[in-house]
């Protein structure tokens, strides 16, 4: 049997790429897929977690559905605000996009 | 057996997630993503949570992949492989996650974590989480869930379309 902190290492080194993903990229659709890697290392510890703490108990499993509804919503407003912007803008790279910054 | 299965699945998962952040070339990335995700719902297999491998698979590699795919093809600019795809921080950025990864296994690893106990899943474990779905404790949850995702819908198809005037 696997022990359980292999998992949680999985996960840790999941959300370090995501994390390096995520603040290295230029591009904003690239970001996002970083994101989303993210949100795949925390699902991994949440069922890694049920399945060794509490197998009697579904909590795990139900949190990671809500995450994984919550990351499809993520990705399509997310998608849709780099479309809008590639359309008004003509650029997706986040250094240019600096409309809000003083 | 199930280490093996799980070392190559691990490997499997990080080598894609690496080629995600790495890769010059963007549709390349979302490839290498939909592997990647592949990769965890083999994991949630070997969890023994199969209702959950089966849900990754549609709604990560079936939709998000796919609707990634679509949002680089409409904003390609990336066919100058000369470009830059990270940016100045890059590594500053790796360093910070470097040292997060360092302190996470430094933690991880000085827990007693318990063994896993014995658990058969036999395929009543998706009755169960389809009655916790609508019992007292998680039937609000779930109903925002379901208005969330229709709000996500309707919002990605206003921002996204095109404006007429």
């Amino acid at each position: 049997m696997v022990p359980l902190s292999w998992y949680l290492i999985l996960g840790a080194a999941l959300f370090c790429i995501g994390l390096y993903g995520a603040l290295s990229r230029r591009n904003a659709v690239a970001i996002l897929m970083a994101v989303e890697l993210m949100l795949n290392a925390v699902n991994i510890n949440l069922v890694a977690f049920w399945r060794y703490i509490t197998p009697e108990l579904v909590t795990g499993q139900m949190f990671t559905i809500f995450v994984i509804a919550v990351a499809a919503a993520e990705a399509a407003v997310g998608l849709a605000l780099v479309i809008a912007i590639y359309r008004s803008r003509d650029t997706v790279n986040v250094e240019d996009i600096d409309l809000m910054k003083l | 057996m199930t280490q093996a299965i799980f070392i190559i699945l691990g490997v499997l998962t990080l080598g894609c997630a690496l080629m995600v952040v790495t890769s010059r070339n963007l549709f390349r990335s979302a490839i290498f993503l939909a592997f990647s995700f592949v990769g965890v719902a083999g994991v949630y297999l070997v969890l023994q949570a199969e209702f959950l491998a089966g849900i990754q698979i549609l709604v990560y590699v079936g939709a998000i992949v796919t609707l990634i795919i679509f949002a680089i093809m409409l904003t390609r600019d990336m066919g100058d492989p000369t470009l830059r795809t990270s940016n100045m921080q890059w590594r500053i950025s790796a360093l910070i996650a470097l040292a997060i990864f360092v302190v996470l296994v430094i933690v991880v690893t000085r827990v007693a974590w318990p063994a896993a106990p014995a658990f058969s899943s036999e395929g009543e474990i998706i009755a169960t989480l389809g009655a916790q779905m609508v019992s007292p404790d998680y039937v609000l949850p779930f109903e925002v869930v379901s208005v969330l995702l229709l709000v996500a819908l309707v919002g990605s198809i206003i921002i996204a379309r095109e404006r007429e005037q």
